[in-house]
């Protein structure tokens, strides 16, 4: 018996899905849904004939015998997951179990603001999600094609103008592997009015060995004048794949900075689009990465200049050891409109491991005359005298090396907004380079 | 306490020291003088463990223990300590994190629990001050835009936390003006014990006049070719290195 590929078994899906979803099905919403499903039909899962997959092979990622729904709710107790929140600080939180929403771990409001499901947000602010629905990440992409077609499920978060959300809002995407092996595609929307201010930290965690592949989608829409902090914690376990694609729309004056860190998982793609619409807005990227043994870790980044004076900033480090795999795209494009541009783009690698390889691509596009772009990245290895001195100082080597880690990492931790998200990653660090956390104090 | 037979070295093929002899006792303070290219710099690295050089042959032991095996870490940890020609720039490592580190390194290799962190605080205070640095200095990168006498006071800083039975001073004082070479001097004195012994290489003799040395050697192509007390750094100063090449002449 052959196994029915993953592109047939979510075309069956869609029927079931419809079938679910009963009246709903005459919605404005379903129709973009249903547009996504003909244009996923058509376009396939990408392969790496396509140039923004060259270096990307899903080909053994999709190949699995996935569940597509989990057809029942798996219990879960806080202590069992407990370890992968921000215990130190009271944060708002959103939390998924094999994609569906489970009350009874998470902390939502709907005071002030939302803070709570898609599938609350279909049911209070229809008008919002219509009014944003796939705007930004719009299904040309066969991924976020797909994921558009299931959207059901995953983060709302709407922040009225003015309004300042002072606990972090921690959204966690939980699968338990008592589906097997399982495929999941979160849907967020973020919305945040003239004005307002919110941080969001973002993790999937895989508790069992199952394989799980997750399809993620986020939509932001930065009001005027609004602050966001977005931060992608991936630290998932070596069965999991994840692709996540972000995109963001800047309106004048406003500030969104997105940092990703990867440490596990053995497959994750990031894409993460800005559109920078309104002048004086302002897009911060930051990602650090730290892989090892076979894991394959992509960055694709995009910027698009719209309006004038809007200014971009993105820094990206990684460290890759054992026969691990980088990938970093860095698009950045500045319109014709977009005059006193400034764009800055840094990629600068480590390669740890003899069998580690990275593939590293500016891609700067730029039709205005009076702006300012500037892009670089390095690939190297650790310096030899700089080990050699702190070694003479009676620092073993593997100590040593995670030192100058650290101090590569750095960088990029200093960025994070939260105190007690920057010790947490420096301790995942610690962790993942297997030395005590009180080298990085 | 050093000891050191016969030590021939290479690097990438090109033989560099030719056959070295050198004996420091306990409480000595040795002078290696030798014009550029005479093989100075290698010596006090191969003593420290670089790997970039390959030993021939000879007799390398510190206290009867052969060094020629051991990383350059557990050299440190026996006791030895070179002060770097050019100390390595490190952004993003602190000056706090790395003597920290160090000490605590030092400390497991004894078997000793890491020190407290108010006894280090007070430790580090005690030996700025004794170097005139100010506390700036602790929180700023390893050596990452320091002037030249910063980096070689941080060195001796370096040395006077982690004392060592051994220091190995490689030119010192090339890059300080005449202000700074007192204080670096000074903390050098102050760190002269019966216990402890001190190997200055060094291009010049000025040097030699703040850190008075019993013996002097004169290194050139790679091989010691003059011993004597601290007259003979007062006759390189007077006549230079150009009686060696004449000597060479003659063989």
């Amino acid at each position: 018996m052959s196994m029915e590929s993953l592109k047939d078994r979510l075309q069956s899906s869609f029927i079931v899905f419809e079938n679910e979803l009963k009246e709903e099905t005459r919605s404005p919403l379903h129709s973009i849904r249903r547009q996504a499903m003909k244009r996923f039909e058509t376009l396939g899962f990408p392969s790496v004939k396509l140039e923004d997959w060259k270096y990307t092979n899903l080909k053994p990622v999709v190949k699995g015998d996935y569940t597509v729904f989990a057809d029942r709710e798996q219990g879960l107790e806080f202590s069992e997951i407990k370890r992968f929140f921000l215990n130190e600080l009271d944060t708002y939180k959103i939390v998924f179990v094999d994609g569906r929403y489970s009350s009874w771990l998470s902390s939502t409001t709907h005071q002030n603001y939302d803070i709570c499901t898609f599938s609350a947000g279909l049911r209070r602010h229809r008008e919002v999600i219509d009014a944003h629905f796939s705007k930004a990440a719009w299904g040309e992409r066969s991924l976020v094609a797909l994921n558009t077609a299931f959207a059901r499920e995953g983060a709302f978060v709407r922040i009225p103008a003015g309004k300042i959300v002072e606990k972090p809002i921690e959204v966690m995407h939980i699968s338990t592997g008592s589906i097997g092996d399982s495929m999941n595609q979160p849907r967020g929307l973020i919305v945040l009015e003239e004005g307002a201010e919110a941080t969001l930290i973002e993790r999937h965690q895989n508790l069992g060995n199952a394989r799980v592949l997750t399809n993620s989608v986020t939509e932001v829409f930065a009001g005027a004048g609004s602050q966001f902090h977005y931060l992608k914690i991936q630290n998932d376990s070596p069965t999991t794949a994840l692709i996540d694609h972000t995109a963001i729309v800047q309106e004048r004056d406003s500030r969104v900075d997105v940092g990703t860190f990867v440490l596990g998982g053995r497959f994750v793609r990031n894409e993460l689009e800005f559109k920078l619409e309104g002048p004086g807005a302002n897009a911060g990227m930051i990602g650090l990465s730290l892989v090892d043994e076979d894991q394959f870790v992509d960055h694709h980044t995009g910027v698009d200049h719209v309006a004038p004076h809007c200014q971009s900033d993105e820094l990206y480090k990684g460290v890759y050891d054992g026969k691990s795999q980088g990938v970093f795209n860095g698009r950045i494009m500045v319109r014709p409109g977009a005059q006193k541009t400034n764009a800055f783009q840094q990629n600068h690698n480590v390669l740890l491991g003899e069998k580690a390889t990275v593939d590293t691509k500016p891609q700067l596009e730029i039709f205005a005359d009076d702006v300012k772009c500037s892009h670089g990245c390095t690939i190297g290895q650790l310096d030899e005298e700089a080990l050699f001195y702190l070694r003479s100082r009676g620092i073993p080597a593997h100590e040593a090396q995670a030192l100058l880690l650290y101090a590569f990492g750095e960088e990029i931790i200093a960025k994070v907004p939260l105190p007690e998200l920057r010790q947490r990653l420096s301790r995942l660090m610690a962790r993942k380079l297997n030395v005590d956390f009180e080298l990085s104090l | 306490m050093l000891k050191i037979q016969g030590l021939k070295a290479s690097i990438d093929g090109q033989p560099i020291l030719k056959g070295i002899d050198l004996h420091i006792g306990r409480g000595e303070v040795h002078a290696i003088m030798g014009p550029n290219g005479s093989g100075k710099s290698t010596l006090s690295n191969v003593i420290a463990g670089r790997s970039d050089y390959e030993i021939e042959s000879g007799i390398l032991e510190f206290e009867g223990t052969d060094l020629m095996d051991l990383s350059p870490e557990e050299r440190a940890h026996l006791g030895l300590f070179l002060s770097f020609q050019y100390p390595v720039e490190i952004p993003g490592v602190s000056v706090t994190n790395f003597v920290k580190t160090a000490i605590n390194q030092h400390r497991k290799a004894k078997g000793l629990e890491p020190m407290e962190a108010k006894d280090m605080l007070r430790l580090m205070r005690e030996k700025m001050e004794l170097l005139g640095m100010d506390k700036g200095f602790l929180s700023r990168s390893l050596n990452e835009g320091f002037s030249g006498g910063e980096k070689k006071r941080n060195e001796i800083f370096q040395m006077a936390l982690l004392e060592p039975k051994l220091a190995i001073l490689d030119e010192t004082d090339s890059g300080l003006d005449i202000d700074a070479l007192r204080i670096v001097a000074q903390g050098v004195n102050a760190l002269r014990s019966p216990e402890r012994s001190i190997l200055v290489i060094t291009h010049y003799q000025r040097l030699l006049e703040y850190i008075q040395p019993d013996f002097v050697h004169v290194l050139h192509k790679g091989r010691i070719v003059k011993s004597g007390d601290k007259s003979l750094a007062l006759e390189l100063e007077k006549r230079g290195y150009d009686w060696l090449k004449e000597k060479e002449a003659e063989v």
